[in-house]
């Protein structure tokens, strides 16, 4: 199949087919701020960061889950998309406590990365921060609710990498919360194999390793993981 | 844990109580796995509640994952993890429920019984529960009384004093008898009626009855003399779009999912009427069950499928019997299922129950819960139409819109689009409530003014008109001015509103429009799904400025700031949920933006129905 041509940002791109907006921008040099999306992961088009505008369209459009088409004319960093994103991170930070100078995930964290990027300095939105629970009844790991954005990035990576399903979502809207198992102690847990995949996907400090100077997090390349399970079932 | 994941199982099997009944409930699925919620369903019929142990066991009888099963089972509403009060007093807080104070009848009863909202009182007496729209918004406000011993009783007009009277009588086991069923008014002239002629005509139980009024005539007739691609071509011509709200030419659709590639493919039937203070499909399913599943076995027969679901909410019970028993005879007759009318053609249809999730109404989530799974949208495209149930081409039309079929496919496209403007071809119904005479449901041709339909349900009450909403919470209102508008598909867009699927609740000028904003951001704030950032935490962000609003706390800059938020979730939400959230907000902020500025700090409430400092109940 021919590959995709394609303007990104008044760039000429090519792509090969099948491939989303987001793979043909980085592809090309073009960064796109990205929270709920991990490479080797079914896009779930959840955080709308990554919104652009195709040309003809009537709504932005999550980079991440479209796929890209020859002939796309792609606007990623307009004005009235900065403004968007910067609304949406600052409701994120409203939204759970995202006290970053006592986060585990302090100056590793992808909110606070993106939060730097579109030079947010502060959150015009009342702050809801309920006071949630931290689950340390695991051996290795912990779960901290406060920090959690529900990105759902444990809950993909464990279905659809490490194929034990122990995450998923409890209730909706504001009462959603990433629950294991039967919404019990992570440590009680059953199908979890302890692999730590989830810890590794989480993008802030919701999930994050015990006892560990300093952490480990982010450590994880799936699409080499991928890589090294297809070889070995060959 | 890798070293201990089959100690934990093995200890976990032997402490598990038994569930002996659960056997046989699965033994009626067809397809486990996906049919999830149907046993959740079945489950909390059989022990009150769904548990723990329960879930699990649920979990392991389908073989899946625990978390996946509670995160279903806590998704929809209807489904109770805790045990409930043997008593059980739901307040309706639909629209017309909340202008004539369902809202403040909860919170006054929140206040006098004092268990948490959605909980139980302490002893486990009694539960105080609000509950989405009934459909049965004539009666407002609305209380629902449910005990084990009897089914579900509906008391019209409530007070808290007449409620706590009540709720004394029902827990000395004298609960005097309320209505079963909330009655449904036909309104206006009959002639006009197109989708509902045979309700109310016919015994909706009795297929004979339908018989004899022409149900199937028109499907024996496409089967007989007419090929799918003639059927559609009907469909088509006649100008026919979807009932539902979107208003996308049906025709287009049915030829996208007849061409789209696949040998299996589905016709689903949304009945998933979710919006607060609507309640035409309910009537049709519940009067003329059999003119639905006529449409949509034309509808298989046009695109090539042979499974059909029908959808139906779950707080309409009576709708689900009537259509399950429907199906039962029709198949028994040779009007549905194998071989129809002694044809090739084969089309079987299943009912599928909703569980309290608004959300369902949007096709991507829709799917997702008739295979079982929480009911949150997925990114489209894919389409349905390409990529729909178990990756097939799926078909889905709103129920109104498969009750228009039969009529077309007898009278012909030439006909139907002979009624109602250029474009909006064909009659709309329309449950009209609120502040009027007489709440109840009318047929129309489409572009009909509102003041004509305002007068088939007797005029305004208690007070002057201000506004009526329509489209529910993803619309908007009209007001007096355009009071002589054609009520079609394209002029009320222009209006900034939305037909929706048809429920019009209609405003007396001593109503607060800033509190009907909050109410329909409230209730999106509740029904979104949490999945994408812009709805779940949007949402909540614009009903605290709402919040603020009516207790006189806020100034302009959170008002602009609420604006902001709106166009916000208007442009980046992920599915139609998100996307209209903001339509009531923006909708008054455009016709009674002084209103708005009156609610600012040190001012006041024109209607005088915001209190100061009141802090609603979150459900």
């Amino acid at each position: 199949m021919p590959r995709l041509k394609l303007s990104i940002d008044g760039i000429p791109v090519s792509a090969g087919p099948g491939a989303t907006i987001l793979q043909a921008a980085r592809a090309n040099g073009i960064d796109i701020a990205t929270l709920c999306h991990l490479k080797g992961l079914i896009p779930a088009g959840a955080c709308r960061i990554c919104i652009v505008e195709v040309a003809g369209g009537r709504r932005p459009v999550p980079a991440c889950a479209t796929r890209a088409e020859s002939g796309m004319v792609i606007t990623t960093a307009s004005e009235r998309l900065q403004a968007a994103r910067r609304q949406i991170v600052e409701l994120l930070l409203a939204e759970r406590n995202h006290q970053c100078p006592v986060c585990v995930m302090n100056n590793n964290c992808e909110l606070q990365a993106v939060a730097r990027r579109f030079g947010i300095d502060h959150v015009r939105y009342g702050f809801i921060a309920p006071t949630l629970t931290v689950d340390i009844s695991h051996e290795r790991f912990g779960l901290d609710h406060n920090r959690c954005i529900l990105c759902r990035r444990c809950v993909r990576v464990c279905d659809q990498v490490e194929g034990a399903h122990t995450w998923d979502v409890r209730a909706r809207g504001t009462a959603s919360r990433i629950i294991s198992d039967l919404a019990r102690p992570w440590g009680e847990s059953g199908s979890c194999t302890g692999c730590g995949k989830c810890v590794q996907a989480c993008p802030t400090g919701a999930l994050f390793e015990k006892d560990v100077q300093g952490t480990r997090k982010g450590t994880l390349c799936l699409e080499k993981l991928l890589e090294w399970r297809r070889r070995r079932t060959r | 844990m890798g070293t201990s994941v089959m100690g934990n199982n093995i200890d976990a099997a032997e402490n598990l109580p038994d569930y002996p009944e659960l056997k046989q409930l699965l033994g009626r699925t067809t397809l486990p796995g996906h049919e999830l919620i149907e046993l959740l369903h079945a489950a909390q019929q059989q022990y009150g509640h769904l548990d723990q142990p329960l879930l699990g066991q649920i979990a392991r009888s389908l073989k899946l994952p625990e978390s996946l099963v509670y995160g279903v089972a806590s998704f929809y509403h209807a489904f109770r993890l805790e045990p409930p009060g043997r008593t059980r007093c739901a307040v309706c807080t639909g629209t017309s429920c909340h202008i004539k104070g369902g809202t403040r009848l909860l919170e006054q009863l929140q206040q006098l019984l004092d268990p948490a909202c959605g909980g139980s009182s302490g002893d486990s007496r009694l539960s105080l529960e609000s509950v989405r729209c009934l459909g049965a918004c004539g009666m407002a406000p609305l209380v629902r009384i449910e005990q084990s011993s009897t089914p579900a009783r509906l008391y019209s007009q409530m007070t808290p004093d007449l409620t706590l009277n009540l709720l004394q009588s029902a827990m000395e086991g004298g609960l005097p008898p309320g209505e079963a069923l909330a009655p449904v008014r036909l309104l206006g002239p009959a002639s006009q009626r197109i989708v509902l002629a045979n309700c109310g005509a016919i015994d909706p139980d009795s297929l004979a009855s339908a018989r004899a009024a022409g149900a199937y005539t028109a499907l024996e007739q496409s089967l007989r003399r007419m090929s799918p691609d003639q059927v559609c071509g009907q469909i088509r011509d006649s100008g026919l779009r979807g009932r539902g709200g979107g208003g996308y030419p049906t025709g287009l659709k049915w030829e996208l999912v007849r061409s789209a590639p696949g040998k299996r493919k589905f016709v689903v039937a949304n009945g998933d009427e979710g919006d607060p203070g609507a309640f035409m499909d309910r009537t049709l399913m519940e009067l003329d069950p059999h003119r639905v599943l006529e449409g949509m076995a034309i509808a298989g027969f046009a695109t090539g499928a042979d499974h059909g679901f029908i959808y139906v909410r779950g707080e309409y019970p009576l709708a689900a019997r009537r259509l399950r028993a429907a199906i039962a005879e029709a198949e028994s007759a040779a009007c549905l299922g194998r071989n129809i009318f002694g044809t090739p053609f084969t089309f079987q249809v299943r009912v599928r129950i909703g569980a309290g999730a608004f959300v369902c109404g949007e096709e991507t989530a829709l799917m997702a819960s008739i295979m079982g799974r929480r009911g949150q949208p997925v990114i489209r495209p894919p389409y349905p139409a390409q990529h729909g149930l178990w990756g097939r081409p799926t078909l889905i039309n709103n129920v109104e819109t498969f009750g228009c079929v039969a009529p077309i496919i007898l009278k012909g496209a030439a006909w139907f689009s002979s009624i109602g403007t250029p474009g909006n071809n064909g009659t709309k119904v329309f449950s009209i409530s609120g502040d009027v005479t007489v709440a109840g449901v009318v047929e129309v041709p489409l572009g009909t003014p509102l003041r004509q339909i305002l007068e088939m349900a007797g005029g305004v009450t208690g007070g002057d008109f201000k506004a009526a909403q329509t489209g529910g919470a993803s619309g908007g209102c009209i007001t007096a001015e355009h009071l002589d508008i054609p009520v079609d598909y394209d002029s009320l867009t222009g209006l900034g509103t939305i037909m929706g699927s048809g429920g019009m609740i209609i405003i007396n000028d001593r109503r607060c429009m800033v509190d009907l904003a909050r109410f329909f951001m409230r209730f999106c704030q509740s029904e979104s799904c949490g999945k994408c950032t812009p709805c779940r935490a949007g949402t909540e962000q614009a009903l605290r400025l709402l919040d603020a609003l009516c207790s006189g706390e806020a100034d302009l800059e959170q008002l602009e700031r609420l604006e902001e938020l709106c166009h916000l979730m208007r442009e980046t939400s992920l599915c139609g949920l998100g996307m209209a959230a903001p339509n009531p907000v923006l909708s008054t902020l455009r016709w009674f933006r002084q209103e708005y500025l009156d609610h600012l700090r040190n001012g006041h409430c024109p209607a005088g129905v915001c209190r100061r400092g009141a802090a609603p109940c979150r459900d």
